[in-house]
């Protein structure tokens, strides 16, 4: 075994139950323990289904998480990310001792203390500085750490000067901060951190960052970190773990988990074959609206896969409602990670005036650029420097994958997020 | 390191007599913030302020009074009826406050246990250190009034098991603290106990002596009502050692004791079992 390993999860698993309770739970319980006390096994473990929040069930119990494994090391920034509903809030309930596990076991050396919310306990007519010796408690402090710490808490969060007004009183950004930075300083050996990101202004997101790293990098803590922000999940974590549905369907990279996570379920794309129609989603202002785009082949056919050496030609399909000049139309193609690849410009076509109707822009990417991966198209429309008729951050999924094995034995990926097809010479 | 050498563990279901204790011990600091959140935050934004802390017991006990002793007729030997409501409402309610207090820990509570985990028992632990507090103050009021009813001439006085009577706020502390554990745990999963528990207290009232002397049920022939109800014990007993009129055996101090101390430990074993799932079911 690793030394390193601070935290091992072992097969765990939690069950709910659906629906309302009533007159049905006392008969179920009784069951149970009926069931209990002639030493057999609960007769509502063995039913259950997996969480799929869309599709509706038969058993009136649903697995929020099953058989979850992983280990993390120390110092570790571990991302776990996944759809709503896909277990991430049950597992760190499960982790900050909020429920106990169904089944399964979790070990760990040190202290957990998480942040699912920030803010818990906090009484609205006591001062900020009692809040914080009573915020500091909850979460497992002593006064006396509390009191070492109190001018540094104070100064991070910003609001020396209502420390001493009662919290009812705050803005609720300032609550926030307080709360955040009582946390920040708690020391634990596991911190369990739950979109504490999401609120907070630009300065203090940047401050929060900062610390968590602080609190990873130099003191060598663990951090688990649960967020739908990939950017921030990208900039903190090192390792990722992709829940769905329960189960834990991606371990790696926090960079890999990400991909992985945006290529099986991330996206919600309309036409995920290769076309984007937004007729009834009404994208654009009063000039112009985008009805559709598409990516096709050289012979015309829509397709969302490609051969590294094939040409994809995007469609861009609009409706012109008032006549526009110097107008501008760009294809953007990103990686699944929201880095831009390039973007080209209508600009040269486009700069005169087009009157009222529907156009389509054609563009072609040509073969043999981008590399064996996934990436976003997405577009937008602008008259440069005066006003933008749309912006989209994704139209469209495609991929593209290599066909034949140049130079290599196996069919493998180029690193870099394109993979050109350059001239080479030599005399 | 050793395979199986971890310093905590997570498991399904933790061990019925599993209680934690040094854990508790490590956060007496919660405890202690919580009970002076309770005690400062409780009256904030009134006008009478602690006030109230008096007001509850006084103009309870002139009701009384009022109904009970001169309405209705039933008499107090050798004591002032407002004296005799006087202690058996201060006693009461510490014993209801508890209880009541204690008896919707994990609903009140759900917002704040469903985010971070510290022991649970703290919360309704704080409830009756808090209600301490109350308790002192009300004794003090009770106090004063003793003070001016024997300078008008009334020969009350104590004995000396008045040493007991911290005892006895101990035996009320734990009655309605394990009472309050047993009802906040099966509130999570049956609400039906909480409507219960709001009119069964003031049922209880009735047979507890709070107003009515031991001796008007000996009169009708129905001491049954009395004589199992362990709060009648306490609150007679009290009554006893403050103002030296009632019944007192240590028979009845003994059954008492082990009445609350049985109550206390069934509830904390139950509170035990419940704090860690209670979150899916409330």
């Amino acid at each position: 075994m690793d030394e390193h390993i601070i935290l091992k999860i072992e097969n765990v698993s939690k069950q709910y139950r659906l629906g309302i309770l009533g007159t049905g739970t006392i008969s179920h319980d009784l069951n149970k323990w009926w069931h209990r006390i002639r030493g057999k096994q609960d007769p509502y473990l063995k039913i259950g289904e997996s969480n799929d929040r869309a599709s509706k069930g038969n058993s009136e119990y649903v697995w929020a998480l099953k058989e979850i494994n992983f280990q993390v090391k120390k110092g570790e920034v571990l991302g776990i990310i996944g759809k709503n509903g896909a277990g991430k809030s049950t597992l760190l309930k499960i982790l900050s001792k909020v429920t106990g596990p169904t089944t399964g076991t979790i070990k760990y050396n040190g202290r957990i203390a998480s942040l699912l919310e920030v803010g818990t306990g906090f009484h609205p007519e006591m001062t900020g500085r009692e809040n914080i010796f009573l915020n500091g408690a909850i979460l497992g402090m002593t006064k006396k750490e509390i009191n070492t710490k109190i001018d540094e808490i104070i100064s991070f969060s910003g609001c020396e000067r209502y420390i001493d007004t009662p919290v009812k009183r705050y803005s609720s950004g300032m609550t926030v901060r307080l709360a955040f930075a009582v946390a920040a300083h708690l020391e634990p050996d596991i911190l369990i951190v739950d979109e504490v990101l999401a609120v907070g202004d630009a300065e203090f997101q940047k401050k929060a960052i900062g610390k968590m790293q602080d609190i990873s990098g130099t003191d060598g803590r663990t951090v688990l970190f649960v967020s739908h922000n990939m950017a921030a999940v990208k900039s903190l974590c090192t390792r990722g773990v992709v829940l769905n549905n329960g189960q834990s369907v991606f371990e790696g990279s926090s960079d890999d988990a990400i991909e992985f996570y945006k290529n099986n379920n991330g996206l919600n794309f309309i036409g995920n074959q290769g076309i984007f129609d937004s007729s009834r989603q009404d994208i654009g202002n009063n000039d112009v609206k985008l009805l559709q785009v598409a990516c096709s082949d050289s012979k015309g056919r829509i397709r969302s896969n490609y051969f590294h050496d094939e040409s994809i030609t995007v469609k861009i399909t609009l409706n012109i409602l008032k006549r526009i000049e110097n107008s501008r139309f760009a294809l953007i193609v990103k990686t699944l990670s929201d880095d831009i690849v390039f973007v080209s410009s209508s600009f040269d076509i486009t700069n005169t005036s087009i009157s009222k109707g529907v156009i389509t822009l054609s563009v072609k990417i040509p073969g043999s650029l981008l590399n064996n991966s996934n990436y976003i198209i997405a577009v937008s429309g602008a008259i440069p420097g005066k006003r933008y008729f749309f912006e989209t951050t994704n139209c469209l999924n495609i991929k593209v994958e290599s066909m034949e094995n140049k130079g290599f034995g196996f069919n493998e990926k180029w690193p870099g997020t394109v993979h050109p097809v350059l001239n080479w010479t030599v005399k | 390191m050793n395979k199986e050498k971890w310093l905590f563990e997570i498991t399904p279901k933790n061990n019925l007599f599993d209680l934690n204790l040094k854990e508790v011990w490590q956060y007496r600091d919660l405890l202690v913030l919580f009970v002076k959140r309770d005690v400062v935050t409780l009256y904030k934004q009134t006008v009478l302020g602690p006030l109230w802390y008096l007001i509850q017991p006084l103009l309870t006990s002139v009701i009384y009074t009022v109904i009970f002793n001169n309405v209705a007729g039933i008499e107090t030997p050798g004591m002032p009826s407002f004296l005799f409501n006087l202690a058996g409402v201060t006693s009461w309610n510490y014993f209801k406050e508890c209880l009541t207090g204690t008896a919707d820990t994990f609903k009140k509570n759900q917002n704040i246990f469903g985010k971070v985990y510290f022991p649970r028992i703290i919360m309704p632990l704080s409830v009756v250190v808090s209600n301490l507090v109350k308790f002192g103050i009300q004794l003090l009021i009770f106090i004063c009034f003793y003070i001016y009813y024997v300078s008008t001439g009334w020969i009350i006085a104590p004995n000396k098991f008045i040493i007991l009577l911290p005892l006895l706020i101990l035996l009320m502390a734990f009655f309605g603290l394990g009472l309050g554990m047993i009802i906040s745990s099966m509130v999570t999963k049956y609400r039906d106990l909480s409507f219960l528990v709001t009119f069964g207290v003031s049922l209880l009232m009735y047979i507890s002596l709070v107003n009515l002397p031991y001796s008007k049920f000996e009169e009708k022939g129905v001491t049954y009502l009395v004589d199992y109800n362990p709060m009648a014990h306490l609150i007679e007993m009290s009554r006893f050692m403050l103002i030296g009129q009632g019944n007192f055996t240590i028979d009845n101090l003994i059954y008492v004791t082990c009445f609350s101390i049985v109550v206390l430990v069934i509830g904390i074993l139950i509170f035990n079992k419940t704090e860690k799932s209670f979150i899916d079911t409330i």
